[in-house]
């Protein structure tokens, strides 16, 4: 089971990061859980300057942006 | 023959991926003429849209506002595009995490000069303010180091700088980003000195987070190249509704208000004007994209360039929404300290420059 949290509270590009991983995980079957973590203090507890954050398996991938579709497949997939 | 067909595999595999680099640099190489040769016939092509086409007569009312807004928009549009491509792919270079490290252990007046500096071509986003305020706090960087960052990042952005560039010419751009910088860099400064830590929230101070070192990314040119173009559909596809209002808007300034109309206003007699644009442009929220055309045609009514650029300043530097957000960090007497030393510097510029012209 992946545990993944998206990191950022109400950015334009929080949600749609949300919306894509969440749409990645059902086309492809991945077992998965996804949390939004908007609380501040919850989210400057992994060390990230911008938002959104994505954290797979606890660990920061990305900060500040909305990476390819590729790219977080190939992290959901190895986590 | 196994590692023989692996080998060609991967020469295949890497002709292609040098094929597909040299593709996108000879998109942009192609590009480059076309929008060129778009931007040099603009003038001829408006004139024959207007002249030719709709035989509208010369130099009435109607014919300036329709010249404009035709000749304008696309202008504009073209620019940005361009800007907005060249910033993407620059930004690419920065993260706000190497201007972190960038800045730390820096001494006052250095650290305000560098963090304003690298406010502009950060990739900053004025939602992701607190954790950036709270991670530039948490490595020891000064109060007033990062309000200097906090200050130039929104304040000279790329979208008022094609604006000013495209509308008012490079002079005025030059002269906008050099005050936003001063302005940045003194107000920084001062917050620095006056030692307001003390109005920090509490909470802010007892974060402990983790120097995460997020692998940096090795992005080849490709890589770059789509981040400029995304930035292009992002901005573009965000502002561009409010550039086309604001210079139908302005045109119909241009042809409809009588000379000298905010010469009382906005001229630089009025001395009042100043102070009066800062203080309506602080809670206004207008991106520069819609208030700059505005702007430009109230210039040529009899406003002076100091209460323009001063107004112009105080909408896009001071924006209530940002303050709301830095609100959950910071206290109210250090939110108001700092509108009021940002707003006392805009004011100053713009008082200056009534002077000056």
């Amino acid at each position: 089971m992946t545990a993944v949290k998206i990191l950022g509270s109400g950015c334009a590009k929080c949600k749609t990061l949300h919306a894509r991983v969440q749409e990645l995980i059902t086309q492809n079957n991945i077992m998965a859980t996804v949390i939004k973590v908007e609380d501040l203090v919850e989210i400057m507890k992994y060390g990230i300057l911008s938002t959104p954050g994505l954290v797979v398996n606890e660990q920061v991938k990305s900060a500040g942006s909305v990476p390819k579709d590729e790219q977080i497949l190939a992290w959901l997939k190895e986590g | 023959m196994i590692t023989c067909g692996i080998v060609r595999f991967d020469f295949i595999a890497i002709t292609m991926k040098q094929l597909s680099t040299v593709n996108k640099i000879g998109m942009v190489v192609l590009f480059l003429p076309i929008w060129i040769a778009l931007y040099l016939s603009l003038d001829q092509l408006t004139r024959f849209i207007v002249h030719s086409l709709l035989s509208m007569p010369e130099d009435e009312h109607l014919t300036t506002a329709v010249f404009f807004f035709i000749y304008e928009v696309p202008k504009v549009l073209l620019l940005l595009t361009l800007i907005v491509f060249v910033v993407g792919i620059i930004r690419t270079y920065f993260s706000p995490e190497k201007t972190r490290a960038a800045l730390e252990g820096k001494p006052l007046f250095v650290g305000n000069v560098m963090a304003s500096s690298l406010g502009i071509v950060t990739p900053f986003c004025s939602c992701s303010a607190i954790p950036l305020f709270l991670g530039f706090v948490e490595a020891g960087i000064p109060l007033g180091i990062t309000f200097s960052f906090l200050i130039a990042a929104p304040m000279i952005n790329e979208v008022a700088i094609v604006l000013l560039f495209g509308l008012f010419g490079w002079e005025t751009a030059l002269l906008y980003v050099l005050m936003g910088l001063i302005i940045a860099i003194t107000s920084g400064w001062v917050i620095g000195t006056l030692k307001l830590e003390r109005y920090v929230e509490e909470w802010v101070y007892k974060i402990k987070s983790p120097h995460v070192s997020i692998n940096e990314e090795t992005l080849t040119i490709n890589d770059r190249i789509d981040r400029g173009w995304d930035a292009v559909k992002e901005v573009v596809g965000k502002v561009w509704i409010y550039i086309v209002l604001g210079i139908a808007v302005g045109a119909g300034v241009h042809g409809y208000v009588p000379e000298n109309f905010m010469a009382s206003i906005m001229g630089k007699d009025a001395w009042w004007s100043v102070p009066l644009s800062v203080l309506i442009g602080i809670p206004m929220y207008s991106n520069a994209a819609g208030i700059i055309p505005i702007v430009q045609a109230l210039l040529g009514k009899g406003a002076s360039l100091g209460t323009a650029l001063a107004f112009m300043m105080s909408v896009i530097g001071l924006s209530l929404p940002e303050m709301i957000i830095l609100k959950k960090v910071l206290k109210i007497q250090l939110i108001a300290a700092f509108a009021g030393i940002v707003g006392i510097g805009i004011m100053i510029v713009g008082f200056i420059f009534n002077a000056i012209y």
